[in-house]
């Protein structure tokens, strides 16, 4: 393995003009470093500028300002078929006037791989996806999740220093997309490539990856692996785009070791939190906590991070109960898990109910206000 | 007897009626009656008449006779029009390939650009068809006779010093074939070349192809429908063509279409006429079945 990294970008922008004439920087000075062997995700909404990334990655398009590095090489203008990388496109691009065998030893006629060699490797890469037997088959013969797995030997056959995936299983229905979550993260694994994953599903995201780099409006909002991403976001952002949570406003009083104690006026109270970004004293900050880490009962079991509320809203759904409750004018949404099996709806929080919530103060999060 | 006569057809109507009623046959011909009558008046019964003119024999006044006469295919056999059909398959090919090698890439080319473009382009390739077909020829014919458009030109870039005498020269012809039929190759294949997705493209660079490997492995075969259609709309009415040959040609250059059009208007031997469209319409037919076989093996995959 050559360079430091299998992929760096560093300061990269990319602009484009827009039919109307404005200039829009899809990539706005990001900077990241792509481990070898990882599996690294692009997560964010549509025109966050992960796919431009991967783009520019691919040799598609060529950074406005920055510089893109594979394999430690500096990539500058090198057009896509002199790139150390393949491309696993989302609508597949398979080539339909090819079969099955011919689309997968495309890229290896390319590199003038001999007859032999190429009949060996294309076996061994559609046996590796599960489609021994097919390759006589056009394109058109085959379903989404085939023509998904085409694709992905297509590109893996030439056993490449980074793959490239661009939501790849965003046209397979949910049950075979959840298959080949796992399916990918198992040939990840296998084949030992760096996998570069784009994504807008930010359960995809944390199922497969080993890091995750979040982004919104062109910059990288938070870039770490998944726990990280999930239990210590450092912006509001990162807090409300991968799962759920409760935000307050608040301002730091002071910061005591790994601990913050905020004053929350909503609530005329202070709350001990863990700040997770760059916070000091005397701070406008943002409060975030999980609803699946807010702790209910019926007395208050604590002196600090404890407040009584009333049930407003209680939804049943099976594994788990949404339970709304209202605590001096703010209504916070907490997932109760249904640890007790009962046929009495009165045993998941009735409407009306007094109850006290406990914030552990690590899952009562300190973010800077933005 | 008229009683008895009344009683027959009106139980042969009922019977009529009733095979209408449960014969899936005949209840498919009567739903397609509009297309089977269109195709009757305007295909099969012109064609009848044709095949049929041409077995009969020509009066002493150019009048037809109605008396049976399989001598005017014989006739054709003859050297000189065997030559006539060499040449004028040779003009219909000549015509098509060079159609296509000017229409691929003008029709690469608006397919590549700016949707905004597009459109003004290709009208641009149908702005001729706005001025009358004949007035056109004589446009040619201005530009390439000897002293005109062209040798003023080339004489005045001192590229030439003599006038160059295209005009009436199978090479006058062949350009005036080309200009006429070049936007019907072009349509078609800009059909096929505007379907064929970027991504393609991006993923045969991205699998390793430069960009002429692309261009030969991914856009030249999927270009492959278009390119038939176009050398279908091109080589069938180059064949039958007569008035470039006559008016860019000179008396020189003679088609099978000026054959058929000499024996129905000037030599008035309409039987043998009719004996040469059938010629031309077969091979043309023949032509053209051969060639969708054989190009058209992808064309299934890829419509």
């Amino acid at each position: 393995m050559s360079g430091e990294y299998a992929v760096e970008l560093r300061d990269v922008v990319k602009k484009f003009i827009t039919p109307e004439g404005n200039e829009l920087a899809a990539v706005n000075h990001v900077t990241m470093q792509i481990n070898h062997g990882e599996f690294f995700s692009m997560l964010g909404s549509s025109g966050c500028g992960k796919t431009t990334s991967l783009r520019l990655i691919a040799g598609f398009e060529w950074p406005t300002e920055g510089e893109v590095y594979i394999g430690g090489k500096l990539m500058g203008h090198t057009p896509p078929f002199q790139r150390p990388v393949n491309t696993v496109f989302q609508s597949y691009a398979l080539f339909q006037h090819l079969t099955v065998f011919q689309n997968v030893a495309f890229g290896l006629e390319m590199e003038g791989v001999s007859t032999e060699d190429i009949k060996k490797r294309v076996g061994r890469a559609l046996e590796m996806v599960q489609l021994t037997g097919m390759d006589k088959r056009h394109p058109k013969q085959l379903s989404g999740g085939q023509q998904q797995r085409v694709a992905l030997a297509r590109a893996l056959v030439k056993t490449p220093q980074v793959l490239l995936l661009d939501e790849p299983l965003g046209a397979l229905d949910l049950k075979l997309r959840k298959e080949m979550q796992l399916e990918l993260k198992a040939l990840q694994k296998q084949v030992g490539i760096t996998f570069i994953y784009v994504t807008h599903d930010q359960e995809e995201a944390l199922t497969m990856s080993d890091r995750i780099a979040v982004m919104s409006f062109g910059k990288v909002m938070q870039l770490g692996p998944s726990v990280e991403i999930y239990e210590r976001p450092t912006n509001r952002f990162v807090a409300d785009f991968i799962g759920e949570s409760n935000f307050l406003e608040g301002k730091v009083k002071s910061l005591q070791g790994d601990r913050a104690i905020v004053a929350v006026p909503a609530w005329n109270t202070e709350l001990i939190g863990l700040p997770t970004g760059k916070v000091r004293a005397g701070d406008d900050v943002i409060i975030s906590v999980r609803p699946e880490k807010i702790r209910l009962g019926d007395k208050q079991e604590q002196p600090q991070n404890c407040i009584d509320g009333v049930v407003v809203n209680s939804t049943y759904i099976g594994s788990d109960t949404h339970v709304y409750v209202e605590v001096r004018g703010r209504k916070l949404k907490i997932w109760e898990q249904n640890r007790v099996s009962s046929l009495d709806q009165s045993a998941y929080h009735r409407n009306g109910a007094q109850v006290w919530l406990t914030l552990l103060p690590e899952n009562t999060l300190v973010l800077p206000s933005d | 007897m008229a009683v008895d006569g009344a009683v027959v057809r009106r139980s042969n109507r009922v019977s009529l009626l009733k095979l209408f009623r449960e014969n899936r046959i005949f209840q498919g011909l009567a739903l397609i009656s509009p297309a089977d009558l269109y195709l009757f008046v305007f295909m099969i019964l012109p064609l009848v008449l044709v095949v049929g003119l041409s077995f009969l024999s020509r009066g002493t006044y150019g009048e037809v006779e109605f008396q049976f006469n399989p001598t005017n295919y014989v006739r054709l056999f003859d050297p000189i029009y065997g030559r006539i059909l060499v040449y004028s398959l040779g003009v219909g090919f000549g015509t098509t390939i060079f159609s296509i090698l000017i229409g691929y890439p003008l029709a690469y080319n608006i397919a590549r650009s700016p949707a905004r473009q597009r459109s003004l382009l290709l009208f641009l390739i149908l702005v001729p068809f706005w001025t009358n077909f004949i007035i056109r020829v004589y446009a040619w014919i201005m530009i390439l006779r000897a002293g005109g458009f062209l040798d003023g030109l080339l004489q005045w870039m001192a590229i030439t010093s003599q006038p160059l005498g295209l005009l009436y020269t199978p090479t006058a012809v062949m350009i005036g074939m080309v200009y006429e039929f070049l936007p019907f190759m072009i349509l078609p294949l800009y059909t096929s070349l505007e379907k064929i997705e970027n991504s393609l493209l991006e993923a045969a660079a991205d699998l390793g192809a430069p960009p002429w490997r692309v261009f030969l492995r991914v856009t030249l075969p999927l270009s492959v429908p278009g390119m038939i259609a176009g050398t279908i709309l091109v080589f069938i009415p180059a064949m039958g063509m007569f008035v470039i040959p006559d008016l860019m040609g000179g008396a020189k250059t003679v088609l099978i279409g000026n054959v058929i059009r000499n024996q129905f208007l000037t030599a008035r031997d309409w039987p043998f006429g009719a004996a040469a469209s059938m010629i031309l319409m077969l091979m043309t037919l023949v032509l053209t079945m051969y060639y969708t076989r054989k190009a058209g093996f992808s064309e299934e995959l890829l419509v």
